[in-house]
């Protein structure tokens, strides 16, 4: 589980996270959604301590992550904005890389990695050094990467942007499964379609603020509108940076 | 596995995997500096022995005026050759190194028994003139000498009169430390191994993941980032390590090529130097790891990073300058001071004199010393959020 209480980030003048609160459920998929520099990524950045919030509290599994970072980056598996592979290295090779840095034994690792390139069907890319690839190819490296040390809360900064039809349906059966084995999702997008597919829970972002936080059907009942495209657009005032 | 060293594990076989990282890292910074060594030494070597042994061939002008002494100097080895039509032209144009010119008046002069004057044109600015000159001009002494002496004799007085002083040369330096001051850029070279067989491996770990966005997934691991940077800076240390063993050894079997003893010179380096070498060179290895790491950090891109890096390998050419400038007196003050302790240390074992152990710990304290404040700037650096934000 994963708790935001009051977060605030400035970067200069500009606000980039100004009073964020929400907190992502175990078992439950958070979506994170808001137009173009609303503040997603700077948010989920705090959440995985790459920064440090000029104020506010963030705590995963009850643990303070101002507290102790390395703990709490222990039970996250991140996905961030930035993808970057190791170019010269194989698929397999970067994930066994991360899976090392969590200290996981090889037996475990193996087992894990296994179980990912299955669910992830990147069995035919596993030997191939990762220069070169898909966009889709890219991110499911990314994300098994990420996984690989059985983390209970999963935060994925736009993790279907770039991919095709068929990659998006992947990943979203993906974080389904991931839903169904109890775990604590959390993801960002812009894009309404996907966030109504997927959530059990909407986080809507506007100018480094919470404007909304709901079910998507209580989304659609607060705000009178038939559907969730026409919701979003009423809750953040302005059809700006929509598109998908 | 430890953290440290599975980040130090993968750095190193990912770069091994670059083919521009392997090649001036193990082939281009160490063997760069041995191979041009071997071959400008046998050229200057070359040169100058032919001119030191050989016929020496001057131009005359005026040889029918003192065929006697044409002839006592060609028994010394002059070889003289037809006038020039301009002596100066011919020696300014360097279609000579020397020219002897002797004057219509010479047989009168000498029958009078008057000092008799005969001329040296040269260009003592070109290279490569004195050892002519000198060599002509030993010839004339010689002659000026034995003349002199039958003059003497002729008159019934010893030569002995004559010479009221006699010099007696006694060289201090052995062939080993006459080699050293003609070796003296060695130590350069070793730097310049450790600098170049370290830099794109720095510039790639920091500039070069940040530039592919892969810092930011990496720091995201529960691993402590001073961790992920002991990590990197043992891979560039790897790198800078193989790259001056490679040097060292280059330089030794360089060694075996180089036609030293004709000089009066021996260049050998043992197993003693080399151990000596790698352990006062220690401490210049992980500073230059740290300072580059440092730089690279600071740096926006991978281009930019090694920009700066360009500019940074110009300091270790400053001791080296400084002591061909200037004859410095070794004093222990130097080893305390990094780069300039290794290349006076380098510089005592190639001219064969023994450096004590406290000198080379002074260097090893004083290099680590540095080393750790450079390193703990770079880790707060590292620390820092803007590090691992790549847009």
């Amino acid at each position: 589980m994963i708790e935001v209480k009051n977060l605030h980030k400035a970067f200069g003048k500009v606000k980039a996270v100004d009073g964020v609160s929400f907190t992502a459920r175990d078992g439950e998929i958070t979506g994170l959604l808001g137009p173009n520099g609303a503040g997603k990524t700077t948010t989920l950045r705090m959440l995985y301590t790459l920064m440090e919030p000029d104020s506010g509290q963030v705590l995963v599994d009850d643990m303070d992550a101002a507290r102790d970072p390395v703990a709490v980056r222990r039970v996250l598996g991140v996905l961030p904005d930035a993808r970057g592979l190791y170019k010269r290295l194989t698929a397999g090779e970067n994930i066994d890389y991360f899976a090392r840095l969590h200290g996981i034994d090889d037996t475990t690792m193996h087992a894990r990695r296994e179980a990912l390139v299955d669910a992830l069907e990147m069995r035919d890319i596993l030997e191939r050094r990762t220069e070169g690839f898909s966009q889709g190819q890219r991110v499911k490296t990314a994300i098994a990467r990420a996984l690989v040390h059985d983390p209970k809360n999963i935060i994925l900064d736009e993790p279907t942007n770039g991919l095709d039809v068929m990659s998006t349906r992947g990943l979203r059966r993906f974080m389904q499964q991931l839903k169904g084995e109890g775990r604590c999702v959390l993801f960002s997008s812009h894009i309404m379609q996907e966030v109504a597919a997927l959530c059990d829970r909407i986080v809507v972002i506007a100018r480094g603020r919470v404007v909304a936080d709901d079910t998507p059907d209580a989304l659609r009942a607060q705000t009178g509108a038939t559907n969730l495209e026409d919701a979003f657009v009423k809750i953040i005032g302005s059809e700006e940076g929509l598109a998908a | 596995m430890n953290a440290i060293l599975t980040v130090w594990w993968k750095e190193v076989k990912e770069n091994l995997r670059d083919k521009r990282t392997v090649m001036s890292a193990l082939i281009y910074a160490p063997l760069f500096g041995p191979i041009m060594f071997v071959v400008l030494m046998n050229v200057q070597i070359n040169h100058e022995l032919s001119k030191a042994e050989g016929p020496l061939k001057v131009p005359v002008v005026g040889a029918q005026y003192a065929p006697n002494l044409i002839n006592a100097l060609k028994q010394q080895g002059l070889d003289p050759q037809p006038a020039p039509h301009d002596p100066e032209a011919a020696v300014r144009d360097r279609d000579a190194d020397v020219v002897l010119q002797i004057p219509s008046d010479y047989g009168k002069t000498w029958r009078a028994g008057e000092p008799a004057q005969v001329e040296l044109i040269y260009d003592a600015s070109q290279t490569g003139t004195s050892t002519p000159r000198e060599r002509l001009e030993g010839m004339l002494k010689n002659y000026i000498r034995e003349q002199g002496a039958m003059r003497l004799v002729a008159r019934g007085l010893s030569p002995g009169i004559a010479t009221p002083l006699v010099i007696g040369d006694r060289d201090q330096s052995t062939p080993q430390s006459r080699s050293g001051l003609v070796f003296g850029i060695l130590p350069y070279f070793f730097v310049i191994a450790i600098f170049v067989g370290g830099m794109y491996l720095a510039i790639d770990l920091t500039a070069g993941e940040r530039e592919r966005q892969s810092l930011e997934p990496l720091f995201a691991n529960p691993v402590a980032r001073w961790r992920i940077l002991a990590g990197k800076l043992g891979a560039i240390g790897a790198f800078s390590l193989a790259s001056l063993v490679l040097c060292v050894i280059g330089f030794a079997v360089a060694g075996h090529f180089m036609p030293a003893e004709k000089l009066g010179m021996s260049f050998d380096l043992g197993a003693a130097f080399i151990g000596k070498v790698l352990l006062l060179e220690l401490p210049l290895l992980v500073l230059f790891a740290v300072l580059q790491t440092l730089v690279a950090a600071f740096a926006k891109s991978y281009r930019e990073a090694q920009t700066y890096l360009s500019l940074l390998m110009i300091l270790p050419i400053v001791p080296s300058m400084l002591m061909s400038f200037m004859p410095v007196k070794p004093a222990t003050w130097m080893y305390a001071v990094p780069l300039l302790g290794q290349q006076i240390g380098i510089s005592e074992l190639l001219r064969g004199r023994a450096i004590g152990m406290d000198d080379i710990g002074i260097a090893l304290v004083c290099g680590f010393a540095a080393t750790l404040l450079v390193g703990l700037v770079t880790a707060q650096i590292y620390r820092s959020e803007r590090l691992a934000i790549s847009a």
